[in-house]
């Protein structure tokens, strides 16, 4: 494997998104230029005068990244070079501040590659909800407490907002599945346009698990059925990877700490039981079961 | 040959003819003729460049950090609430020292909304760290887009530019302009050759983050750039004037002010009225000159020294307000004042917000109320003609 990120950045141990961004890299080889928005990932790699990145590398804003891309895309045009452009960011940026930005950068039909590092919160500011939240999530501003359960909405359906774009290439992906991931990151560059991936990416502290199970817990979302691993060419559902026995949600929720309230309080079963009917209806909807 | 175009026309003429790589677009206000003529000429073939449509203005400096970060050559243009939703990027642009020329076509901002001209937008963007040229009329908003290019490109400076011309009243007034000829524009400024840009084969990482052990440096740096484009701005006007015979200053330009006992200090386009009314008034035999402050940021200090020394008075006139305290330009020039020998009474007067006319009249009152402040200043600030019948 080529270490296109440099060991002794400065991010968690047992955290996910560095494996993330070495496989992605990996997959895309040096000929890559990379705009990252402001996230984890940003922090823990650049502080000057020292930088983790061995492809080039360019940081503006939270909420420009793709934007940004569109303008390295056009100048890649106008002097007539090639490389892969890359957006790697995580979901706040992508869920929520950025939208615009990315809504841009889709429906203009820049040759970018978009992969988002979904840890499912503001993980860089201490673990506050964001668009891409789960249901009843705790979060710091989303919290369980005495009339409370978490996050009260569900996540936002980010693939299928990149689907209306008509994004040629759209999938999921996730840490636990590196083959796939890096399958996935090669097809996207070769799209003829904007391309769209979202990994699932445990956070240790933010999901508050032990560091050693970031991979383990990964995989449980997908037996679940609550992160189907799915790919969509010119948006046609062209590939799942199916669950054999798809394992209870609890198996997944029991193991974090951002869930543990469901395991104690009052309402807690009647919210496991509809966290079960979102993982179903996704079993169902993306035929993971044969 | 001079030519009656439209303003936004010229404009976007000049920009076409310093060969931008990427130009990005965003219709507002009355920055879009430019927009559109730029479109047109990408349609026709006559500018060969890449010419990005997009979401917002907030997008449409963020398209040009990453295609400038490449080494392209970047411009842009917008005015008003688009300048705001830029306000982030801004910062951003020259923090990451990208030489980007922007023309702002000068809108007052809301609410209550209004789309006519003053400078609030521009003069409340002076701390952003782009420098800032403020062009009286249509052929100096065209002669100053390549001197921009060459300021902004230099080396030693990297620092992005506004070039701020009043909208309406200079994006939309046909006038005779001698037009910009593209040949002799690229032998004036030459092609941008950036020693930093993203190559896969050279990698760089730009934009880490600086903790406080390096973040004043980054700022120092910028601060120094733009001290050193002092004498760059004289210098390039100096260049424009040998190649093209034509000048409308460098830091500063003055009329009538040699001589002058009460002198106005102004920026844009209200200089061709001021300048009738000096006309009108030495003909009456008032002492009355202009200091026209063509380079608000930098700013200027001691070329408006040097100019102001001998002055019995000084009425600044300004298009901004900054809601709390005066206005942009009366505030830095008596700072720039205080620790001089120099003690001339300044008065200070925001006109011609929200489209307002600006007349002789108005121009007279001024040079009036300025020459008694010479006994005793009444009043330090005030919105000129206020009306104060519809006043609660």
């Amino acid at each position: 494997m080529q270490n296109l990120l440099a060991p002794g950045h400065r991010a968690c141990a047992g955290c996910s998104m560095p494996t993330v961004v070495r496989l992605v890299l990996d997959a895309a080889g040096p000929n890559t230029i990379v705009v990252s928005p402001t996230s984890c990932l940003e922090v823990t790699t650049t502080p000057f005068p020292e930088s983790a990145w061995c492809v080039p590398w360019l940081h503006s804003l939270f909420e420009n990244a793709a934007a940004v891309a569109s303008g390295v895309e056009i100048a890649l045009k106008r002097f007539h070079k090639d490389a892969n452009v890359l957006v790697i960011g995580g979901d706040g940026s992508t869920f929520d501040i950025g939208m615009g930005s990315n809504s841009g950068m889709f429906e203009r039909g820049h040759k970018v590659t978009y992969v988002c590092y979904d840890n499912e919160a503001y993980m860089n500011t201490g673990v506050q909800r964001s668009g891409s939240t789960p249901f009843c999530a705790h979060t710091t501003t989303t919290p369980s407490g005495e009339i409370s359960l978490g996050n009260p909405r569900p996540k936002k359906d980010m693939p299928a907002i990149a689907l209306a774009h008509r994004v040629p290439y759209v999938a999921t992906a996730s840490v636990a599945y590196p083959v796939d991931l890096r399958r996935k990151v090669k097809k996207a560059i070769e799209t003829q346009g904007p391309s769209y991936i979202q990994v699932n990416a445990p956070c240790i502290t933010g999901w508050t698990f032990d560091a050693g199970k970031t991979v383990e817990i990964a995989r449980l979302a997908v037996e679940t059925g609550l992160w189907p691993l799915f790919e969509y060419v010119n948006g046609q559902l062209t590939e799942v990877k199916k669950v054999r026995r798809p394992k209870p949600v609890e198996d997944y929720l029991k193991s974090q700490g951002r869930y543990r309230h469901l395991f104690k309080k009052p309402g807690g079963t009647e919210v496991l039981k509809q966290i079960q009917a979102m993982a179903d209806a996704n079993i169902s909807k993306y035929c993971l079961v044969d | 040959m001079m030519k009656v175009v439209e303003g936004s026309y010229a404009v976007a003429h000049a920009a076409m003819c310093c060969s931008p790589d990427v130009v990005s677009a965003y219709p507002i206000t009355p920055q879009t003729h430019i927009v559109e003529h730029l479109s047109q000429m990408v349609a026709d073939g006559e500018l060969d460049a890449e010419f990005l449509t997009v979401d917002s203005e907030f997008s449409a400096l963020s398209v040009l950090v990453g295609a400038s970060a490449m080494g392209a050559r970047c411009y842009s243009s917008t005015t008003s609430q688009g300048l705001a939703l830029m306000y982030e990027v801004l910062y951003n642009v020259s923090g990451l020292r990208m030489p980007v020329v922007m023309t702002v076509a000068n809108r007052a901002l809301g609410a209550p909304l209004n789309i006519w001209n003053d400078q609030q937008d521009s003069v409340g963007a002076r701390d952003v760290g782009w420098l800032q040229l403020y062009v009286e009329n249509v052929q100096e908003a065209v002669d100053t887009t390549p001197q921009a290019y060459k300021i902004a490109e230099d080396m030693g400076i990297l620092t992005p530019i506004m070039v701020c011309m009043d909208g309406f009243i200079l994006t939309h007034v046909y006038e005779p302009v001698e037009l910009l000829d593209k040949e002799k524009v690229a032998g004036f400024l030459p092609a941008f050759k950036p020693e930093y840009v993203l190559d896969p084969a050279n990698p760089k990482t730009i934009g880490a983050f600086a903790d406080p052990s390096t973040y004043t440096e980054f700022r120092y740096l910028q601060f120094d750039a733009q001290q050193k484009a002092l004498a760059k701005i004289e210098a390039v006007a100096k260049e424009f004037q040998e190649t093209f015979g034509r000048t409308f200053g460098g830091l500063i330009d003055t009329y009538q002010a040699e001589d002058a006992e009460i002198v106005l200090v102004t920026m844009g386009s209200v200089i061709g009225t001021i300048k009738d009314a000096i006309d009108e008034m030495r003909a009456e035999g008032i002492k009355v000159g202009l200091v026209k402050v063509r380079s608000y940021r930098p700013f200027p200090v001691q070329a408006l020294r040097k100019a102001l020394k001998d002055a019995g008075v000084i009425a600044v006139i300004e298009k901004d307000v900054s809601i709390g305290n005066e206005a942009g330009l009366v505030t830095d020039l008596k700072a720039a004042f205080y620790n001089s020998k120099i003690r001339t009474p300044i008065i200070g007067f925001t006109a011609g917000l929200g489209g307002r006319d600006i007349t002789v009249k108005d121009i007279r009152k001024i040079t009036e109320k300025a020459s008694a402040a010479r006994k005793g200043i009444e009043s330090e600030f005030e919105f000129l003609d206020l009306r104060t019948e519809i006043l609660p």
